[in-house]
């Protein structure tokens, strides 16, 4: 075990008054004196590269692996706060694209924040808007200076640079800030990938420069250099030069060869800072998760859970389930027997069916359960391997996820036995 | 079911409690009062946790065919079944199944004398006494309205096809009470009459005289839903009806929930009212802020209005037209405002979040709007009714109007 960040140092106690302001002054100083994300790492599996830790942030710990549900606008759709609270979520994001455009920077700090604003007691992570800008919008052009685009809402010019993005970042006040990445698409190859490189260490440089709160926002650095190992060990080599608190895995996930895809994230965690938190973005699918984890990854974020949910599609330890089936319409289970979930605790699949085609509550129902099932998912990795016995987890996870062992996709049997785990 | 009267006014307006509802009698609910609304049992866009965030629901659920029926294929063979399953994802409660959605658009026209037709998310459904009937026996509900024909709405309906709906209302009536007596499914389950008869009072005196001396546990009102005439021949009509009613029983009224209406039709002899009002009001992205506080309160002396603008709708025909009784919070003037919906209002909305906030989701088309403002409305209309309760007990229904109508002065 080990334990990384500022020391504390024990606080002075004193029986006078003539001290006591004197000692809150310097607890005042200590506390601020501690970083906004400490790790400790809590359990090391030996076989894999998998990693469980606690992840102390400003608002409350985390434990890892974790996975992180997306709430785009400061809302998860249709949760209450509450509600994701009471699934056991620590942290949660939101979109700086999205909430930069509604209601805007200004007003959210005038809410106190987006915690405040969204009423969140927990963490908050945002990601640059770099993504949304590269994938939602019609790009005008990039440029050192930064991204130029065109706004949906009233067609106006807008740039977002490396300091615009942490700006509104700083004002919404996450817990951990991504920094603006220059994003390419992983299917693109060529001199495009190496250019966008080289810039996203560049504007690594220029956001942490922006960073008005450093001691309470903890900036990210991401890491790209799309499917080329050469490119990506440059990054890697140059971004962990900076005394950044922890490191994002860009650039994949983004439809390219799941051959490719796990080279590149093992290839990155081999050569990311131990203990530092290592962020593998875009990556939701429960086979992704667990292999990722044993390739050495500690946090996820993804949508397809909350997404699929409301087309009616419930994830199950065996796959998945789309309740809007007719082979539902009479199914009296709940979406899964084992899970503790307040849905499956209540519902039927038949009632689910039903629902779904008179109240939009029956999309909050399967909210709910895939969430709960992310996590839970996330939380029962985290244990066995604070038991030490997660290889033996993920072939009991493949055993169940797939019919039989000739139908594991190829990738992940191969990703897996690079870090000694053999599946049948 | 049992109703017991504590205060009468004018010999109309009555204030008590209806007791042993239920199969097993198990439940009771105050009067003049209102049902929970639900789409097959759910409280629109609230799962189990969102909805019991709001103190003291109705102990009566109200859900319809009209919900349930989608393909009668289905339906006939299937729903007993899934029915059991599904109603123990309720809460303990007691069941009444009407007809119609009173929040859902109805056409007309399709109505013969032997049938009726619900409209289901797959279409028209058209259902006589006997297949109405096997639906009440596989839903086996705490209580259910008999099959009735109530489309007299429309304006310019002739005399002769309300004399219909009366006449057929009353079939259909004694054809459900024959099945009822004979089915064991339905041991210990009330049947409440409609009284029909559009807007001509010699059709209502007669159908509720008939109606009357059936052996029903109560009386639903149909055919007075917002829109179909305005509240004076409403408040005529119905006090002409209740007139011709048993004293102990129950009457509900359908398809009036508009909070001036509501307090005209207690005062005219309405016990129940359906709850669909606040569901309405969140599809329009609105929270009901209406005033309902009779009792000398220091505070609300000095209290900012929360209405800027007040827009009188002298016709709602509309049912989807925002009324004076609601704030739109689409409205720009919510951006940046940090007040709660309402103050000193105790739902989860207004403990934990703020107009910027609820605007912002609704300007974002965020589902979480639709979640927050439902229980904003539920809880306000709610509570709402125990003012009613409050003032019909402390004689203060004259104040109470002025209050809601905003025509108080302080």
């Amino acid at each position: 075990m080990s334990t990384v960040g500022g020391n504390m140092a024990a606080p002075i106690t004193s029986e006078t008054d003539g001290n006591i302001k004197e000692n809150s002054m310097f607890l005042k100083k200590t506390l601020s004196a501690v970083p906004p994300l400490t790790l400790r790492i809590v359990a090391e599996c030996p076989v894999t590269k998998a990693r469980a830790c606690d992840l102390t942030l400003p608002h409350s710990s985390v434990s890892t692996p974790v996975f992180m549900p997306v709430g785009t606008q400061g809302t998860l759709k249709g949760i209450t706060a509450d509600q994701l609270e009471g699934l056991g979520c620590q942290i949660c994001l939101g979109n700086t694209y999205h909430l930069g455009m509604r209601p805007g920077p200004e007003l959210i700090e005038k809410a106190n924040g987006l915690h405040g604003f969204m009423n969140w007691r927990r963490n908050l992570l945002t990601d640059s808007g770099g993504f949304q800008m590269v994938s939602l919008v019609e790009l005008s052009e990039v440029t050192e200076e930064g991204v130029k685009f065109k706004s949906p809402y009233d067609g106006k010019e807008i740039l977002l640079s490396p300091e615009k993005s942490i700006s509104i970042q700083n004002s919404l006040g996450s817990d951990i800030m991504m920094q603006l990445d220059d994003v390419v698409s992983s299917t693109v190859k060529g001199p495009r990938v190496e250019e966008a490189m080289h810039r996203s260490i560049r504007w690594l440089d220029r956001c942490i420069a922006a960073n008005k709160h450093p001691d309470k926002q903890n900036l990210f650095a991401i890491i790209q250099g799309g499917l080329d190992a050469e490119l990506r060990k440059a990054c890697l080599d140059e971004m962990t030069k900076r005394d950044v608190p922890g490191f994002a895995i860009g650039g994949l996930s983004g439809g390219e060869e799941k051959d490719d895809f796990w080279r590149m994230v093992t290839l990155s965690t081999d050569h990311l800072p131990r203990e530092k938190p290592r962020y593998l973005m875009g990556v939701g699918y429960a086979v992704d998760l667990v292999v990722c984890v044993a390739l050495g990854c500690d946090m996820f974020d993804c949508v397809f859970p909350t997404r699929t949910a409301r087309f009616g599609s419930a994830l199950v330890p065996w796959g998945s389930l789309q309740v809007k089936q007719k082979q539902y319409a009479k199914d009296f289970q709940p979406i899964d027997p084992d899970c503790q979930c307040p849905t499956c605790k209540r519902h039927s699949r038949a009632y689910l069916h039903a629902l779904f085609k008179s109240d939009t509550a029956a999309m909050h129902h399967i909210t709910i359960h895939n969430i709960a099932y992310q996590l839970t998912l996330m939380r029962s990795v985290r244990q066995s391997i604070v038991e030490g016995r997660f290889p033996e987890f993920i072939r009991t996870f493949m055993k169940r996820m797939f019919p039989s062992p000739d139908q594991y996709p190829g990738w992940a049997v191969e990703a897996l036995a690079s870090v000694n785990v053999t599946l049948e | 079911m049992k109703l017991e009267l504590s205060k009468v006014v004018q010999g109309r307006c009555r204030l008590g409690q209806l007791k042993e509802i239920g199969r097993m009698g198990q439940h009771s609910l105050d009067i003049p009062g209102c049902l929970l609304y639900t789409h097959l049992g759910t409280v629109p866009h609230l799962t189990q946790d969102t909805l019991h965030t709001l103190s003291s629901l109705p102990t009566v659920t109200q859900v319809t065919l009209s919900n349930m029926l989608w393909d009668l294929k289905f339906v006939l063979i299937e729903l007993l079944l899934w029915f059991c399953c599904f109603s123990l994802g309720l809460h303990d409660t007691v069941l009444y199944c009407s007809l119609h959605d009173s929040a859902a658009h109805r056409p007309t026209g399709h109505t013969t004398n032997k049938t009726v037709s619900v409209w289901g998310s797959g279409g028209r459904i058209e259902l006589t006494v006997a297949k109405f009937m096997a639906l009440q026996r596989m839903v086996q509900p705490d209580w259910y309205q008999a099959m009735a024909d109530g489309e007299t709405w429309q304006t310019g309906t002739s005399r002769k096809r309300v004399r219909k709906s009366v006449d057929r209302s009353l079939a259909h009536l004694d054809e459900c009470l024959l099945v009822h007596q004979k089915s064991q499914e339905l041991d210990g389950v009330s049947v409440f009459g409609v009284v029909e008869g559009g807007d001509i009072l010699e059709e209502r005196l007669c159908s509720a005289r008939e109606t009357a001396k059936r052996p029903v546990a109560g009386f639903c009102l149909d055919g007075f839903q917002t829109g179909a005439m305005d509240q004076a021949l409403r408040s005529q009509l119905i006090a002409a009806v209740t007139e011709e009613l048993p004293e102990d029983k129950p009457r509900l009224l359908q398809g009036v929930g508009r909070p001036d209406e509501v307090l005209a039709c207690v005062e005219a002899g309405v016990d129940l009212f359906e709850g669909f009002f606040p569901f309405q009001a969140t599809e329009r992205g609105c929270a009901l802020c209406f005033r309902f506080d009779v009792t000398p309160d220091p505070e609300s002396a000095g209290r900012a209005r929360l209405t800027g603008v007040v827009k009188i709708y002298l016709h709602c025909d509309d049912q989807t037209h925002m009324t004076r009784f609601e704030m739109d919070l689409k409205d720009k003037r919510h951006q940046d405002d940090f007040r709660p919906l309402v103050e000193g209002c105790g739902c989860y909305c207004c403990r934990n979040h703020q107009r910027a906030y609820v605007h912002h989701l609704l300007v974002t088309n965020e589902l979480l709007a639709g979640v927050l403002l439902m229980m904003h409305n539920t809880s306000h209309y709610h509570s709402f009714f125990r003012a009613v309760r409050e003032a019909l007990a402390n004689d203060k229904m004259d104040l109470l109007r002025r209050r809601v109508l905003g025509t108080l002065t302080e």
